[in-house]
């Protein structure tokens, strides 16, 4: 083994100047948010760094729904869970049918239909939000879980389809021309050659889609609005309407809440990274 | 003759039978999105704009301070808050391109803020910054004795906070797609550059840039528009107060809702269409090439 050269050693002390800070500056507010959950009340307040008595009374709290604004936690996770599956199964069925008409079956037409998905894709969703939110209410589909789905799909399907079109552009049009030489029919090609070829793409565009939507707060906020009815991140932000809003309980929730999205993006990380930074930015 | 006469007379055969059976089902499957476009995207649209067309709405804007104080911050978020967090990610992205195994296990840290929902972690920096029972303020006690400052009722600390918030979700995707960008750049030009005697300096400015500043600038400029539609950060940190002075067109436009004054809501959003549309007209010519 040899030792460190002065310049090595050198080199690593200024990396950890920079990677500390980073680790700093990331960790804070996930673990004040961490270190509120574990307090109890009488701890939660006094700004320690770690309390003095940790303990997971809050969790049993929420998960009894043993507070006032907890009330209906769980109903309200039922709703976020439900609410991101649908947006998730009806963006992957909408978006591969787009892309696959687009991409593999050249419909007449179907570039203006990219680019206009691609214009939506670039207008940001809180300026939609608006006339969004008087067309619902014109459907008259306002406090209906509808609407928000609806709403998501609208807004995760443009970049859905675009990054499958990019994706099956990929695939060679021999393929095609053999499953029909062999007298696949259309759907049959879409089926049995597109879908499986496409997965990792699907795998992608389908997380992608459910994140979105379980992280949703200002279409939800606006659409929804009875307590039984509302996700989760809207009731978290619903605290925030009294002066003595019991803070422990409000991290423990918010803590509950992140970890589902955090585990799904880490699971699926291989597949989000090469599926979707991959088509964010072109260079 | 003959012939062309009845090539005439026949009926012209109906649509499906002019399409071949690909382009039929090619139709039949773009439907769905088309349905969704039209009744989300095309009808609210222009249900919106239909709502914004008197010039009422305009002077009514016009006069109104807050909307003047939104577009004023809108611009510093999005001119100081968006370029001052680019750079960061420039630079960052160049302390994770290094190969280290502790550096590695740090890029996986480094993604939480991103991938963790933004309401909590906002929701958390808002506690801390509590005056009274935040920590920050009670660590600024234990140590000086002194109260701290009130951090949100300050309006230019606030809109500053809110930028760092902004800053603190979004910065590891855009280190991310800029480390993407970074390791494509072939190894041999730096080892070569090496041997020539090249200061950091120097290599960052003749090899990392130019192959980096198409990247950097698509970023920054899809990084504007994307923040412009970033309504949490401001809302949920200091719901546009003290006295509506940190508002952003995006939480404005829900403001006016609140209030019920949707032409207004409208309106102020057709005022930002002018710097949108260019932009999203750029990007657009960018990705579908």
């Amino acid at each position: 083994m040899k030792l460190p050269t002065l310049r090595e050693v050198g080199t690593e002390a200024k990396l950890l100047l920079i990677g500390i800070p980073v680790f700093i500056w990331t960790m804070i507010p996930i673990y004040h948010m961490f270190v509120f959950a574990i307090s109890p009340k009488e701890d939660a307040f006094s700004g320690k760094l770690w309390p003095a008595h940790p303990t997971f009374h809050n969790f049993s709290i929420v998960f009894h729904q043993q507070h006032y604004f907890l009330r209906d936690f769980w109903i309200q996770f039922w709703n976020s869970t439900v609410i991101a599956l649908a947006v998730g199964a009806l963006t992957l069925f909408v978006a591969t049918a787009a892309a696959f008409s687009i991409s593999r079956l050249r419909v007449p037409g179907g570039r203006a239909v990219m680019n206009m998905a691609l214009f939506t894709y670039f207008i940001p969703a809180a300026f939609l939000a608006v006339p969004m939110y008087r067309t619902m209410g014109t459907y008259g589909l306002l406090n209906n879980h509808w609407s928000l789905i609806l709403a998501m799909v609208t807004i995760a399907a443009p970049y859905a389809i675009w990054v499958l079109k990019q994706a099956s552009d990929k695939l060679p049009v021999e393929l095609d021309e053999a499953a029909t030489m062999d007298g696949a029919t259309t759907l049959q090609l879409f089926r049995l050659v597109y879908v499986p070829l496409m997965m990792p793409s699907l795998v992608a565009v389908g997380t992608y889609a459910i994140l979105l939507a379980w992280n949703e707060y200002l279409y939800a906020f606006l659409l929804l609005s009875k307590d039984t009815d509302i996700t989760l991140p809207v009731a978290l932000g619903n605290f925030l309407a009294a002066d003595d809003s019991p803070w422990e309980l409000l991290m423990t929730t918010g803590f509950i809440y992140a970890l589902p999205p955090a585990a799904v993006y880490y699971a699926f990380k291989r597949y989000m990274v090469g599926g979707l930074t991959a088509g964010a930015v072109k260079s | 003759m003959a012939i062309t006469l009845s090539a005439s007379d026949t009926p012209s055969p109906p649509l499906s039978a002019r399409l071949s059976p690909p382009q039929v089902w090619g139709i039949v499957l773009l439907a769905p999105y088309l349905l969704v476009f039209l009744a989300f995207v095309v009808y609210p649209v222009g249900y919106g704009l239909w709502l914004a067309r008197q010039p009422a709405s305009y002077v009514a804007l016009y006069n109104d301070p807050i909307f003047a104080r939104a577009a004023v911050n809108t611009l510093i978020f999005l001119v100081i808050g968006i370029n001052i967090k680019m750079l960061i990610a420039l630079f960052l992205s160049g302390f994770f391109a290094q190969q280290r195994p502790w550096i590695r296990w740090l890029s996986v840290i480094f993604i939480l803020p991103w991938a963790v929902p933004s309401i909590p972690t906002i929701l958390s920096v808002r506690f801390m910054l509590n005056p009274e029972w935040g920590v920050v303020n009670q660590l600024i006690f234990k140590f000086t004795g002194d109260d701290g400052p009130n951090w949100l009722n300050d309006p230019a600390v606030a809109l500053a906070m809110a930028i760092g918030v902004h800053i603190w979700k979004s910065l590891p995707f855009w280190t991310l797609i800029l480390l993407t960008g970074r390791l494509a750049i072939s190894h041999d030009l730096y080892e070569a550059s090496d041997v020539d005697g090249a200061n950091w300096w120097q290599k960052f400015r003749y090899i990392t840039w130019p192959s980096m500043q198409t990247l950097y600038i698509t970023c920054t400029l899809l990084s504007m528009i994307w923040t412009l539609g970033d309504f949490n950060s401001v809302y949920l940190l200091t719901g546009g107060g003290p006295a509506d002075l940190t508002h952003v067109l995006s939480t404005l436009g829900i403001r006016y809702l609140r209030l019920d004054q949707l032409s207004l809501a409208m309106a102020s959003i057709v005022c930002a269409m002018p710097f949108v549309l260019p932009l999203v007209y750029f990007m657009m010519k960018r990705l579908s090439r």
